[in-house]
């Protein structure tokens, strides 16, 4: 038996490595670029600070608070028949093919003062423009999708039989959801949790139309290199993007070991 | 008791039609047909998976057709098992009786028992990903019996295990039943069906043709599916013991020697139609059973005759046609029945 290196592999490796180069070699340079001492200044900034702070906290409230009504709707998703599930399936994919300053427009039209529910938060003390509330509402429409996604397609891979299984020894339909299909999806949903809150953490777009202030990192980020140019930005998107890389690595670790 | 009324299903292109059936508490009732005959379905009608269009299914007389799944004591074992593959055995035989807020030391207590009755209290704390397609059934049968149900339901539970697991499979199906549990069991294989059953259905297309006896179904059968199993007929319980050194089954009208690698004590022997000899007189040959018959029947079928001959139980035998034209055979003719102890299939119960 021999194993000759086919010249069209070689090929497809090299192809493979310039992608590889294309999407790293940006960021490596982003990262050479910055100095020692730039860096240490831009992470005892306490505006940069409080900012990423900001979106951290307010990516994770989108998509826990989201995910309590996202979920069971995955699960119905996954496992009913009804009419017009086509257009229900196509309808949750639209915040991600649409312009996200669109999509701003569209959220900041809903939750303006003069809407139903501006009011409606008004009269509770929450208002929405310019205010981390806002904020949550941005970067849930934007991200929603990639948790329901992928929470339906978790549910979808579990085999039924389990929930008749669970149904026939007596567990009620609540019960069922929560004791055999949710474990049973969790490694998805878990993901899904993770590209929610890693899609709404870099949201700038629909953000940036609902609340300039208070300054998420990624507006923040684009108000540097406006006022002051790349040599001002370049150290706060170098700490945001090490930030979301711990952060991420430390979730993929976490759900990792929840399922195991 | 469980009681079909004219139960109707459509689904696509096809009907599981008029379905007539009662199934006496601690009966084994075992459906038999091939796949795609419907039989699933309609366990799954009693389960309440499946909704049927029309008719009316009642257990222990109460009208259960539109009762939810969770509120019918209807315990099913999945022809795949279904055992949660994220609980350990042990919490997987506990889940009912979390449900039903059963206290700790209760649970505790009853999941051992169901463990040692069913054989598999040494894997309590094992998870599904490491037991065998048998042990897993028996999770899944240990689990389902933790309620008591009124009726268990079991589809094709024998068809993912191999040989020398089924037999103790069957062998704990059965005690279950002696205790009383009333069972309705779905399968494709007459031989499970001959083996556990004391009652038989014949489902086809949708429609059940035949019900009765083990013994009266495959005997007379009333359809093509249950007569495929024709050499089935000659179908004989009783006992083998050992006599001069030779293995011999025997009832009350019956005695046969078998082949040597039968095993002692109760069980069915089948003799395929095809391997008996006519003979007008005794003659002696390799086939060591000779027994005198009478012909009782001798019926023509399209490519061959078969001849009843009363030896004390009926034995069918089949012939060409122009084998009885030749031998001259007419009913209440005197004969004699040859077969090998080789050609007997020992079933041991």
């Amino acid at each position: 038996m021999y194993n000759r290196v086919s010249i069209f592999h070689l090929f497809l490796w090299l192809l493979g490595a310039l992608v590889l180069l294309f999407i790293a070699a940006p960021l490596l340079g982003m990262f050479f670029a910055t100095g020692k001492h730039e860096f240490f200044h831009t992470i005892s900034d306490k505006e940069v600070t409080r900012s990423i702070g900001l979106t951290l906290w307010t990516s994770m409230a989108a998509t826990l608070i989201f995910a309590a009504a996202a979920v069971p709707f995955a699960w119905l998703l996954a496992r009913k028949k009804f009419r017009f599930k086509g257009l229900v399936n196509a309808i949750i994919d639209i915040p991600i093919v649409i312009p996200h300053s669109a999509a701003g427009i569209a959220v900041l039209g809903f939750i303006s003062r003069d809407t139903m529910l501006g009011r409606l938060g008004e009269s509770i003390g929450i208002s929405f423009v310019s205010n981390p509330a806002g904020i949550v509402v941005a970067m849930a429409f934007v991200s929603l999708p990639f948790l329901i996604n992928a929470a339906r397609d978790g549910f979808a891979a579990v085999p039924e039989k389990y929930e008749k299984a669970a149904l026939n020894l007596g567990a009620s339909p609540a019960r069922v959801f929560f004791t055999i299909s949710l474990p049973l999806a969790w490694r998805s949903i878990m993901s899904g949790f993770i590209m929610m809150f890693a899609r709404g953490m870099s949201e700038f777009g629909a953000v940036v139309i609902v609340a300039y202030h208070p300054m998420i990192t990624p507006v923040m980020i684009y108000e540097r290199f406006g006022a002051f140019g790349l040599a001002y930005a370049r150290p706060v998107a170098v700490v945001f993007i090490l930030v979301c890389l711990v952060f991420f690595a430390l979730l993929r670790y976490l759900s990792n070991k929840s399922t195991e | 008791m469980i009681a079909l009324h004219n139960i109707s299903k459509k689904f696509g292109s096809f009907t599981l039609a008029d379905i007539d059936l009662q199934i006496e508490a601690g009966e084994y009732f075992v459906l038999l047909g091939n796949s795609g005959s419907g039989k699933t379905l309609l366990l799954g009608c009693i389960a309440g998976f499946i909704q049927p269009d029309m008719g009316i299914i009642t257990i222990n007389s109460e009208d259960v057709t539109r009762k939810p799944v969770q509120k019918r004591n209807a315990g099913m074992v999945f022809h795949d098992s279904a055992v949660f593959p994220h609980m350990s055995v042990a919490r997987n035989i506990a889940y009912p009786l979390e449900i039903r807020r059963y206290k700790k030391k209760e649970i505790a207590l009853r999941v051992a028992q169901l463990a040692e009755l069913t054989g598999i209290s040494h894997l309590l704390q094992r998870y599904p990903a490491k037991l065998s397609a048998g042990e897993m059934q028996r999770v899944a049968l240990a689990r389902v019996l933790t309620l008591k149900p009124d009726v268990l339901l079991l589809d094709e539970p024998l068809a993912s295990l191999d040989v020398q697991l089924r037999s103790g499979m069957r062998q704990l199906l059965r005690n279950l039943n002696k205790q009383g549990q009333t069972i309705i069991h779905v399968t494709h294989d007459y031989e499970e069906a001959a083996l556990l059953a004391t009652r038989v259905g014949i489902i086809e297309q949708g429609r059940i043709i035949q019900t009765g006896s083990p013994g009266e179904v495959f005997r007379n059968p009333r359809s093509a599916f249950a007569a495929r199993f024709a050499g089935f007929r000659n179908f004989y319980e009783g006992q083998i013991a050992e006599l001069n050194g030779k293995k011999v089954f025997s009832n009350a009208t019956l005695k046969v020697v078998v082949a040597d690698g039968c095993s002692l004590g109760n069980c069915f022997i089948v003799i395929r139609s095809e391997d008996i000899i006519i003979s007008r007189e005794a003659f002696a040959s390799s086939a060591c059973n000779v027994l005198n018959a009478k012909i009782q029947f001798i019926e023509s079928h399209h490519d061959y005759t078969e001849v009843t001959a009363d030896a004390g139980l009926p034995f069918y035998v089949k012939l060409t046609a122009h084998s009885v034209k030749s031998m001259n055979l007419n009913v209440d003719d005197n004969i004699f029945l040859h077969f090998k102890a080789s050609a007997i299939n020992c079933i041991t119960v």
